[in-house]
C-alpha cells in the first residue's frame, strides 16, 4: 500500500532512507508523479520540501548554495550575480510556470535525464553536489554526480542537500539556449550553456561550456574551453569549430536524429558564446 | 547519527495523513490516500470538479490551481503535503456565483470552447494577475504556456486576459434584436457553465458509489492472448467486483459506424490486432482499482508477427489483419473524369511529388470518460461523444437490448474533432453497470486514450499535375495510399472523400483519383478534421507551387486563374449555379500577399544571419455532410404551457458551438428573441436525431432543419393568433401575443392549453437532409448540396542553421455563406488553422512511443501567429441563411501555406511531414550539397 512521510529534519530523512529502501524521495514531484504514473497510488513517498533550511540560495564563503528544495521560480526571481543569467534563462525553459514553480533543480539534477536543461546550465558553472547520509556530509562535482541516463552517485540512504556553485568574478557573462520542437513545454532536442569570465582586458580569462541531450550525461567542451582564453568575448563564437562536438555522442530517437543534434548543438555553442559577449558589453 | 525522536518529527500519519486546507476560502479538513494528487483529492474528496484532469503528467495544465499564491498542476502535488496551504480553483474567481471578471471575458471573447481547458486557463491568468495587475501580451503567453487547448489556437484566451488587465476593460454583451440574431457575435448560449467550471464533462457528476472500470490492453501490435483463472484473480483482490471479458457481451462483440463494414471488437478474443486493444475490463471499489497493479492480471501473449505500414500490409506473404479481407485492403476509392494520362501528355508543363504523413492525435484534452447506470432493463450513459444515436443503435447491438432500451446522454465534450464519433468507453460502462447493477464508469489514462483511440491516416499520396503554357490547369493524377489501422472505423470515408477533394477548388477537367485505405496492426485511423483531405492538399497545393513557378505565374494569380466558379463543373461533374466562393476568398488574399512578400522580401535582403522570411498560400473546398449519402437532422421544438420556449438542440456541440448558432437560426426564423430560447440537449430519450457532430454539417445540416422548424412554429402561432406573416410574436409569461401593427394584437394564454406528449402546446419538427445524388462507377454525381471554401497565407521565419520554423502571421479567407456568429466561427478558424500548423510543423503520433502530451507536440500558445479571419459570404441556397460548414474546412489549407511559405524563404520543399527542425535542417543541407544557396 501507498505511504507519505514528512520527515522534520534532513537528519530524520536521512534516517528513514537508511531503513526503508522502499522510500523515494519527492521534491517537487515534476518527474516523480509523472514518471509513475498510475503506479503512484502505490508508491512510498518521503516528501522533502517542508525540511527546514532547505529551500533558497545564500552564499556562504566562495560557493552559492542553492538548497535542495529551491524552485526554478526561486532562482528565477531572485537577485543573484550575472552569471546566473544562463540558469536563470534555463529555468524560464523548463516546462512552463506550473512546473518551474514546483520543480526544484536538485530533482532536475537527480533524476538525470539526458535532456535536464538545469543540469547543462549548472555544469557549466562547475556546480557541486552535496549529498547528507548516514555517514554525514559529502561535496562532489556535478560531473561525477550524474553517471549515466538516469544514473547518479547517491548511495542508498542518501539524500542531495544542495547545489554549490563557486562564485566567480563580477565581470562573468553567461547564457542558455535551448532548441525544441515547439516553444514552451518542450524536451530540449539540444541546449547549451556558457559562462565566460573576462579579464581586466576584457578577454576571456576562462569559460565553461556545457553542452545536453547530446550524450548520456552532458558533456563539457574543454578543447573549446582552453581556446577560448585570451580571445576577446566578440570573436568567441568565430573560435568554435565543428570538431568541438567530436566529444558529444548523440543519439537518434522520436525527437530528433543524431546528426542533427551534432550540428544543432555546435550551431547553439556559437549562438549561446555570441549571447555572453552580447551580455558583456 | 540519526534519532527519530517524535518532537522534531513533523512525520505524518502514514496510512491516511490527515490535511487540513483552505479551498476557494473555505477551510476543509479531511483524510487523503497517502500519495493521492492534490487533483484527485479536489475533485473526489472535495467534489470542486471544475478541476479538469488531461494528463496527471503536467503536460496539458488543465488541473492548475493557485497554491499559495503560485500556479501548479494540482496532478503532480501530493495532498499530503498540502496541510495549512490555501488554494484557489477555478470555482473561486466567481463573484456572488456569478462569473468574476476574467470569467467573463473569456465568455465574452469566446475564448472558452470546449471548455475543457478553460479552468486551468483561468487559474494561470489569475495567478499572473495577482503578480502583475497590467501584463503584456509577452507576459500573458507566458503565463499560459504551460496549459494546452486544442480548440481555440489561444488567440481568443490571450485577448480575454488582456482585457483584465488594470487599465483595460471587457466589451459589454452584444445583444440581438428579434430577427437578427443571426449575424450577431453573441455569447455562447452555454458559456456560463464552461467559464465558471461547472459544465459536467465525462468523468464529472457522477453518482454516489460509482464503481470504477479499468481497462486490460494489448502491450503488443499483434498476439495472441490466454486469460487465466480470472476468478481466482478476482477473489485474490478485494475490491474487484467483475471481471468483464468477450463472453459477458449479450449481443453481437462488433461495433462500427458503418455498419455493413463494422469489424471492432469490444473486447479482442483469441487475438489483439493492435497495442492498445482491450481484452478485458476489471471492475471495482475505486480506491482498490487504483490499487491494482495490472502486471499481476493472469493473461499470456504470444507476440505474433506484425504488419505496420501499408507497405508491409501489400506484401504477398503479408499477414491478413482480417481474414475476409485479401491484400489487406479495406477499401478503394476513384474518380474519373476526361483521360488524365492522356491529357498529362499533352500538358506543357508537369510537376509531380510524392509525400508521406505519420499519424495524428485529436489530442482533445478530455480523454475519454464517462458512466453508466442500469435503470431496470434499460441502460443510460453518460459520456463524451460526437454521435449519440449511432452510441445507441451499437450499443443495443452489443448489450442485445432494443434501441429504445439504451439512453445516450452526452456530456459536455472536452473536444472531439472527430475521434469521439466511435465508440470507445461506453461498451464497457455499460456492460460493467449491467453485470454489477451499481454505476460504473472510466476516465481514460492519457496513454490509454492515445493508444487505443482512432487516429488522422497517415497516407502515401504521389500526384502529377499538368498545365498549358497559357496557365490553365489541364490534367491531374493522384494516387493515396491511407492506413487505416486494424478496425474500418472511417477508412472507407477517408477513400471515398479524398478522390473528390484532391483537385482542390479548381477547374481540372482531366482527373484521375485513386485511393486504398490498408489494415495493418496499428490503431484505427478514423475521422479526423478533414477524413484526408487535408492530407491530400498538402500535395495538390504544393505541387501548385511548382506548376505556377514552372509555367512563370505568380503563385496566387496562377489560383485565382484556375479556381471553381459558379456553373463549372467540379471533378464529380457536379455544377453550382450558386455559392461557389473560392475565388472571393483567394481575391481577398491579393493585397496582403503582395505586401507580405514585399516584406519578407526586404527583409532576407537586408537582415544578414541564419534567418529566412517566406509566404506562402493555399486554396481549400470541402463537402458539407455526408458523401452522397442521406444524412438528415430533425429539430423539435414547441412552446409549453408555462410559456418555455424549447429547442431541442440534438447537435451535439463539442466546442464548436452549435448549440448557440443552431438556436441563433431557429429564433430567427421563429421571431423571438435568442435569449428565450431554452435549450434541451442532444439526449436520445428526449431530442430528435440530428445527425453526427462530423463532416461540417451540423451549421448547414442541422441548422436547416431548425431554420424549417421555427418556420414552421411560427406558421403554427400566426394562424392559430389569426396574425399575418410579418406580425412580431413576444411572450410574457403565459401569454402569447402577436402584432402585426394593423389592428390590436391578438393574444393568447398558454396556461389554459392541453399539452401533447412532449409537453408542448404548440410544437413543430422537422427534418432536413441535403440533396446529393449517388457516385457513379467513375465517381461522377453529386455528392453534397454546398462545399465550404477558403484559402490560407502563412507567412514564416525559417533559421536556416537550425531548421527551426517560426509562423509569424496566418491570414485566413473563408467562404461561410453566411457568418451566423463571426466570433465563434473565428474561434473555428483560430483553432483549425493551430491544428493545421501541428500538422505541419511537429505533430506525429508512433505508436508506443508518442503515447503521452510529453512527447507527443500540439502548438501551445507560443507557437501561434496572430490569426486574421476574414469572412467571405457567398450565400449558399441550400444552408440556413445562406450558411456553410466550417469546422472542417479551417484546418485545411493551413499545412500547404506553410510548407509553401517554408519554400519560399528557402527554395526547400518537405514533402514528408511533419516538418520538425531536424528535417528542415536536413533538406538545406541537400539542397546546400546540391549548390543552392538557401
Ligand atoms: C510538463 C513538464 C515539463 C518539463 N519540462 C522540462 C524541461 O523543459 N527541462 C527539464 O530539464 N526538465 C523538465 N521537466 C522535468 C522536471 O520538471 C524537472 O526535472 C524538475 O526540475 C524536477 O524537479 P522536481 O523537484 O519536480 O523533482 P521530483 O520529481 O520531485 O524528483 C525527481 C527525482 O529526483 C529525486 N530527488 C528529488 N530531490 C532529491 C533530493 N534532494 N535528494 C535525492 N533525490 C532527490 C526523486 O526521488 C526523483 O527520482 C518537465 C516536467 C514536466 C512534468
Ligand atoms: S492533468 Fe495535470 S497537467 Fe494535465
Ligand atoms: S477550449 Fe481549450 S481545449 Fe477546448
Amino acid at each position: 500500500m501507498s505511504r507519505y512521510l514528512r520527515p522534520g529534519s534532513i537528519d530524520e530523512a536521512v534516517g528513514l532512507l537508511s531503513t526503508d529502501a522502499a522510500l523515494r524521495i519527492v521534491a517537487g514531484g515534476t518527474d516523480v508523479y509523472p514518471s509513475l504514473g498510475e503506479a503512484a497510488a502505490r508508491a512510498a513517498f518521503l516528501d522533502i520540501v517542508r525540511i527546514p533550511g532547505l529551500r533558497g540560495i545564500t552564499r556562504e564563503n566562495e560557493a552559492w548554495r542553492i538548497g535542495a528544495a529551491t524552485t526554478w521560480s526561486d532562482v528565477v526571481r531572485a537577485p543573484l550575480p550575472a552569471f546566473f543569467d544562463g540558469l536563470k534563462l534555463a529555468g524560464r525553459e523548463v516546462g512552463a510556470i506550473q512546473i518551474q514553480n514546483a520543480g526544484t533543480l536538485a530533482g532536475n539534477v537527480v533524476n538525470a535525464s539526458p535532456a535536464a536543461d538545469g543540469t547543462v546550465a549548472l555544469m557549466a558553472l562547475d556546480a557541486r553536489v552535496e549529498i547528507a547520509g548516514s555517514d554525514g556530509r559529502r561535496v562532489m562535482p556535478l560531473g561525477d554526480f550524474v553517471t549515466g541516463v538516469r544514473s547518479v552517485a547517491l548511495k542508498p540512504g542518501e539524500i542531495v542537500t544542495a547545489l554549490l556553485v563557486p562564485d566567480r568574478p563580477a565581470k562573468s557573462r553567461s547564457s542558455f539556449l535551448k532548441l525544441g520542437a515547439r516553444r514552451y513545454l518542450v524536451i530540449s532536442i539540444a541546449m547549451v550553456s556558457a559562462v565566460v569570465d573576462l579579464d581586466d582586458a576584457g578577454m576571456i580569462a576562462e569559460a565553461g561550456i556545457a553542452v545536453g541531450a547530446c550524450s548520456p550525461v552532458a558533456r563539457r567542451l574543454p578543447a573549446l574551453e582552453a581556446r577560448l582564453v585570451g580571445v576577446p568575448p566578440a570573436q568567441a563564437a568565430d573560435v568554435v569549430l565543428a570538431s568541438d562536438a567530436d566529444v558529444l555522442s548523440p543519439i537518434d530517437d522520436v525527437r530528433a536524429r543524431a546528426g542533427y543534434r551534432r550540428d544543432a548543438a555546435i550551431t547553439l555553442v556559437r549562438r549561446t558564446l555570441a549571447a555572453c559577449a552580447e551580455a558583456a558589453r | 547519527m540519526t534519532s527519530l525522536s517524535s518532537r522534531d518529527t513533523a512525520l505524518v500519519d502514514a496510512a491516511e495523513p490527515r490535511v487540513g486546507f483552505t479551498v476557494d476560502g473555505k477551510p476543509h479538513t479531511l483524510r487523503v490516500p497517502p500519495t493521492a494528487r492534490l487533483s484527485e483529492v479536489l475533485r473526489e474528496g472535495l467534489g470542486i470538479e471544475g478541476v479538469k484532469v488531461g494528463c496527471d503528467a503536467g503536460d496539458c495544465g488543465a488541473c492548475t490551481v493557485i497554491l499559495d499564491g503560485e500556479a501548479v498542476c494540482a496532478c503532480l502535488v501530493p495532498a499530503a503535503r498540502c496541510d495549512g496551504v490555501e488554494i484557489v480553483t477555478v470555482e473561486g474567481l466567481a463573484e456572488a456565483g456569478r462569473p468574476g471578471r476574467l470569467q467573463e471575458a473569456f465568455w465574452r471573447r469566446g475564448a472558452a470552447q470546449c471548455g475543457i481547458c478553460t479552468p486551468g486557463m483561468l487559474t494561470s491568468a489569475e495567478a499572473l494577475l495577482r503578480r502583475t495587475a497590467s501584463p503584456t501580451r509577452a507576459d500573458v503567453e507566458e503565463a499560459l504556456a504551460g496549459v494546452l487547448c486544442r480548440c481555440t489556437g489561444y488567440a481568443k484566451i490571450v485577448d480575454a486576459v488582456l482585457d483584465c488587465a488594470a487599465d483595460a476593460t471587457t466589451a459589454p454583451a452584444v445583444g440581438a434584436e428579434v430577427g437578427a440574431a443571426v449575424g450577431a457575435r453573441i455569447d455562447r448560449l452555454d458559456g456560463r457553465a464552461k467559464v465558471m467550471g461547472t459544465d459536467a464533462f465525462g468523468a464529472d457528476a457522477w453518482p454516489e458509489g460509482t464503481l470504477l472500470v479499468r481497462v486490460v490492453r494489448s502491450p503488443h501490435h499483434h498476439a495472441a492472448f490466454a486469460l487465466g483463472d480470472l476468478d481466482a484473480w478476482r477473489r485474490a483482490n478485494p475490491g474487484v467486483v467483475a471481471v468483464l471479458t468477450a463472453s459477458d457481451i449479450p449481443g453481437r462483440n462488433i461495433h462500427g459506424v458503418i455498419p455493413p463494414l463494422a469489424d471492432q471488437p469490444v473486447f479482442a478474443e483469441r487475438v489483439a490486432r493492435f497495442r492498445g486493444e482491450a481484452v478485458a475490463a476489471i471492475v471495482g471499489e475505486r480506491a482498490a482499482i487504483r490499487a491494482l497493479d495490472l502486471a499481476t492480471f493472469p493473461v499470456t501473449w504470444s507476440a505474433l508477427a506484425a504488419v505496420l505500414t501499408p507497405d508491409d500490409a501489400r506484401r504477398p506473404d503479408a499477414p491478413l489483419v482480417h481474414e475476409t479481407r485479401a491484400g489487406n485492403v479495406l477499401v478503394r476509392g476513384l474518380v474519373r473524369r476526361g483521360d488524365a494520362e492522356a491529357a498529362l501528355s499533352d500538358a506543357d508543363v508537369v510537376v509531380e511529388g510524392a509525400y508521406t504523413t505519420g499519424f495524428v492525435e485529436h489530442a482533445y484534452i478530455e480523454p475519454e470518460a464517462g458512466f453508466a447506470r442500469r435503470v431496470g432493463d434499460r441502460i443510460e450513459v453518460f459520456a463524451c461523444t460526437q454521435a449519440p444515436h449511432m452510441d445507441r443503435d451499437d450499443l443495443a447491438a452489443i448489450m442485445a437490448l432494443p434501441p429504445d432500451a439504451v439512453r445516450i446522454i452526452p456530456s459536455a465534450v472536452g473536444g472531439g474533432f472527430g475521434s469521439k464519433l466511435d465508440l470507445s468507453l461506453q461498451p464497457f460502462v455499460a456492460l460493467a453497470a449491467w453485470v454489477t447493477g451499481r454505476p460504473a464508469g472510466v476516465v481514460y489514462t492519457r496513454p490509454e486514450s492515445m493508444a487505443s483511440t482512432t487516429k488522422r491516416h497517415p497516407s502515401a499520396i504521389t500526384v502529377r499535375i499538368g498545365a498549358k503554357a497559357d496557365g490553365t490547369l489541364h490534367a491531374m493524377r493522384f494516387e493515396g495510399t491511407f492506413n487505416t489501422g486494424a478496425y474500418a472505423s472511417w477508412g472507407p470515408t477517408v477513400a471515398n472523400r479524398v478522390p473528390v477533394h484532391a483537385s482542390g477548388p479548381y477547374l481540372v477537367p482531366h482527373y484521375e483519383a485513386r485511393t486504398a485505405a490498408i489494415h495493418t496492426h496499428t490503431v484505427p485511423a478514423g475521422a479526423f478534421r478533414g477524413f484526408g483531405v487535408p492530407q491530400a492538399a498538402v500535395a495538390q497545393e504544393t505541387l501548385l507551387d511548382e506548376l505556377a513557378d514552372a509555367l512563370g505565374f505568380d503563385r496566387l494569380d496562377f489560383r485565382i486563374r484556375n479556381a471553381l466558379t459558379n456553373g463549372a463543373p467540379t471533378v464529380t461533374g457536379q455544377v453550382f449555379a450558386q455559392g461557389v466562393g473560392i475565388r472571393a476568398c483567394f481575391e481577398a488574399l491579393v493585397p496582403h500577399w503582395r505586401e507580405r512578400r514585399a516584406a519578407a522580401r526586404a527583409f532576407n535582403a537586408t537582415a544578414g544571419g541564419p534567418l529566412r522570411r517566406g509566404v506562402g498560400v493555399a486554396g481549400m473546398w470541402y463537402g458539407c455532410g455526408n458523401t452522397s449519402m442521406s444524412n438528415p437532422s430533425t429539430i423539435r421544438a414547441g412552446l409549453g404551457p408555462d410559456g418555455r420556449l424549447v429547442l431541442h438542440q440534438g447537435a451535439v456541440d463539442i466546442g464548436q458551438g452549435s448549440n448557440t448558432v443552431v438556436a441563433q437560426i431557429f429564433a430567427d426564423a421563429l421571431g423571438f428573441p435568442v435569449g428565450q430560447v431554452a435549450l434541451v440537449g442532444a439526449d436520445t430519450d428526449l431530442t430528435p436525431d440530428a445527425g453526427k457532430t462530423s463532416a461540417s454539417r451540423q451549421t448547414f445540416v442541422t441548422g436547416a432543419a431548425a431554420l424549417r422548424s421555427g418556420a414552421a412554429l411560427r406558421e403554427t402561432l400566426l394562424l392559430r393568433l389569426n396574425a399575418g406573416p410579418d406580425a412580431r410574436l413576444s411572450l410574457d409569461g403565459t401569454m402569447l401575443r402577436a402584432d402585426d401593427g394593423r389592428r390590436d394584437s391578438a393574444s393568447l394564454d398558454l396556461a389554459g392549453l392541453e399539452p401533447d406528449a412532449h409537453g408542448f402546446v404548440f410544437a413543430a419538427e422537422e427534418t432536413f437532409d441535403p440533396p446529393t445524388s449517388p457516385l457513379d462507377a467513375n465517381g461522377q454525381g453529386e455528392p453534397y448540396a454546398a462545399f465550404g471554401f477558403g484559402a490560407h497565407l502563412a507567412e514564416v521565419e525559417v533559421d536556416v542553421e537550425l531548421g527551426r520554423v517560426r509562423v509569424l502571421a496566418l491570414i485566413c479567407a473563408h467562404d461561410v455563406g453566411r457568418a451566423v456568429n463571426p466570433t465563434l466561427i473565428e474561434g473555428q478558424i483560430e483553432g483549425g488553422s493551430a491544428q493545421g500548423l501541428g500538422l505541419a510543423l511537429m505533430e506525429e503520433y508512433i505508436p508506443g512511443r508518442t503515447e503521452n502530451l510529453h512527447d507527443y507536440l500540439i502548438p501551445t500558445v507560443g507557437d501561434m501567429p496572430r490569426v486574421t479571419s476574414i469572412l467571405v459570404e457567398e450565400a449558399d441556397a441550400h444552408g440556413p441563411f445562406g450558411a456553410k460548414g466550417i469546422g472542417e474546412q479551417v484546418l485545411i489549407p493551413t499545412a500547404p501555406a506553410i510548407l509553401n511559405a517554408i519554400r519560399d524563404a528557402t527554395g526547400v520543399l518537405i514533402r514528408d511531414l511533419p516538418a520538425t527542425p531536424g528535417k528542415v535542417h536536413a533538406a538545406l543541407a541537400a539542397a546546400r550539397a546540391a549548390g543552392a544557396r538557401p
